[in-house]
């Protein structure tokens, strides 16, 4: 039963988000340096950080698939890593322009935090075509955990290694967390939580969504009988087995 | 273990020697492309960050090729299977497939290096020379444990020429990052500085803590 | 017509940086949007298939003179 405290989480997730923006727009002070340019670091860093956190909750997901064989997990390591790239985009998005308002160019070479994002976003952008291309179910889950846990472990190595690379070129100038003044760093904690809360009712949102869909194609088949279901398209999806009826390989797929 | 990674070893470098299949055309593919970058940068010589670039940038597209390559023959004529049946531990075969992979990447670059040198590089190679194997061996080792991992990936799906390359080139990033910052002071113009050790010790970690993880999960890409 | 208001109001400069920050707020409002937009097709079509199946599950009976399995869907 996946959709179970959905109504709870969502609503949170609009009361974190209406503290949040109230105090970005009207209780944070202006930064001395960027001004009201600034208010975009509310939101896309903790865009970022979710989306990182999430990467890495994919690959312990994924762990998770490879010790049980269970391909519960599996489909949760997929939502996990699906919605993270959705938020990597929107974090490129808004660091982008960012970027454009600060120094007039979409993009920041000397940004490490920006770039090593680019690169751990290419490397997840490699998840789903990785999946499509493997037609046998079990193998294809198989395979994705191995590839979520080895991405799961580059995403922090990757920005070691970045943030090394431009140590001695540029000091940060984006958004330092270090030394945010009070009222600043409250705002941006309470943004971090409404994100975080996103994060979770989008992702639980998405699980009830394939959860029903395989319930529904369990259903057309026990009414229908096997001849009469269109054999399942190839996906990058997994498949989920509803636990009323027996796991083939066969059942009813939660395909996009 | 050491007996069935000898033995594996064996066998690829035999067909290696006998088919001819990877290593002159890594080797080619590297000469070929210092001659498309002395046209596309129109230079006749590079020195410093640019030199470094352009050695890591071609010896990365030349293993992929290797990459590419590695898995190839098992899949498609059943050499898994024939190992799955033996009664031997499976990451033999990784560990086997990434000295292969290693003894590759050695091979081509000793034509291709000083390749570089006679074609493209302004300062002396000979004065970068024992700090630069160092790199180069560090940089290699990171490449073989991620390229033998991605292979094995790849190699299953149905574009496995695509993704091996999609897959690997961002893994590898932080290799190039390593090699080529620690190169660059190498490849100096005048007298070339020391390596900075930071570079030397990033790459040895990231050679580490990748090799683990593909050790830990190898075994889970050749179950049947 | 809205420059008093917009005078009054704290923290809304509307000259530069007004436009991008509008732009990376309105970037996240909509991918939401979009996502919501998916959600709902995605229920419409489970519905129309529950509805399908529905009607199946109480045609069944009548052609095949078996006790439903499903007896209701509601």
């Amino acid at each position: 039963m996946y959709g179970k405290g959905l109504r709870a989480l969502s609503i949170a997730t609009v009361a974190a988000f209406a503290v949040a923006f109230g105090l970005v727009f009207f209780y944070a002070p202006l930064d001395a340096e960027q001004g009201f340019l600034q208010k975009i670091f509310y939101l896309h860093v903790p865009l970022a950080i979710i989306a990182l956190c999430g990467f890495v909750i994919g690959g312990l997901l994924a762990i998770q698939h490879l010790r049980t064989r269970d391909s519960r997990w599996d489909m949760r390591s997929y939502v996990a890593i699906h919605m993270s790239l959705i938020f990597a985009v929107a974090t490129l998005i808004t660091g982008s322009i960012w970027a454009k308002g600060s120094w007039g160019h979409w993009w920041a070479w000397d940004e490490p935090t920006l770039v090593s994002f680019l690169i751990v976003f290419l490397l997840y952008a490699t998840y789903q075509p990785l999946r499509f291309a493997i037609e046998d179910p079990e193998r294809q889950s198989r395979y994705a955990s191995v590839f979520a846990i080895t991405a799961g472990a580059f995403v922090p190595m990757n920005f070691i290694a970045v943030r090394l690379s431009t140590a001695y070129l540029h000091p940060r100038v984006l958004g330092s967390t270090s030394n945010l003044p009070g009222s600043m760093g409250l705002t941006f904690v309470v943004c971090l939580i409404a994100m975080a809360l996103l994060y979770a009712t989008l992702y639980k949102y998405e699980l009830t969504a394939k959860h029903t869909r395989s319930q529904v194609r369990a259903l057309r088949r026990k009414l229908i009988g096997e001849t009469g279901m269109a054999p399942r398209p190839r996906s990058a999806a997994p498949t989920l087995h509803p636990t009323s009826t027996p796991a083939t390989s066969t059942a009813a797929g939660a395909s996009r | 273990m050491r007996r069935t990674v000898a033995a594996l070893l064996r066998k690829e470098l035999l067909v290696e020697l006998r088919t001819l299949e990877s290593v002159p055309g890594m080797s080619l593919f590297a000469v070929t492309t210092f001659v498309v970058f002395h046209f596309a940068l129109n230079r006749n010589s590079v020195d410093g960050d640019l030199a470094a670039g352009i050695l890591w940038v071609t010896l990365l597209f030349a293993a992929i090729l290797g990459i590419n390559r590695l898995f190839v023959a098992d899949a498609d004529q059943g050499g898994f299977d024939a190992f799955l049946l033996a009664p031997v531990d499976r990451s033999a075969m990784l560990i086997a497939k990434a000295l292969t992979l290693m003894a590759y990447l050695l091979a081509f670059e000793i034509v291709a290096v000083p390749a570089f040198g006679l074609l493209l590089l302004g300062p002396s190679l000979g004065a970068a020379m024992p700090d630069l194997l160092l790199v180069l061996l560090l940089g290699d080792l990171g490449v073989a444990v991620i390229g033998t991992l991605v292979a094995a990936l790849a190699v299953q799906t149905r574009a496995r020429d695509l993704l091996g390359p999609l897959l690997a080139l961002p893994l590898l990033v932080p290799i190039v990052i390593g090699g080529a910052r620690a190169s660059s002071p190498l490849l100096a113009l005048g007298h070339p500085t020391a390596v900075p050790g930071r570079w030397l010790l990033t790459l040895g970690l990231y050679d580490l803590v990748f090799g683990l993880i593909a050790y830990a999960l190898f075994d889970f890409l050749l179950e049947d | 017509m809205f420059a008093p208001v917009l005078a009054e109001l704290p923290a809304l400069p509307l000259h530069e940086a007004g436009k991008y920050v509008a732009g990376a707020y309105i970037v996240l409002f909509v991918l939401v949007l979009i996502y919501f937009a998916i959600m709902a097709i995605r229920l419409s079509r489970i519905e129309r298939e529950l509805g399908e199946l529905l009607e199946l599950a109480n045609q069944e009976p009548a052609e095949e003179d078996v006790a439903p399995r499903e007896p209701t869907l509601a």
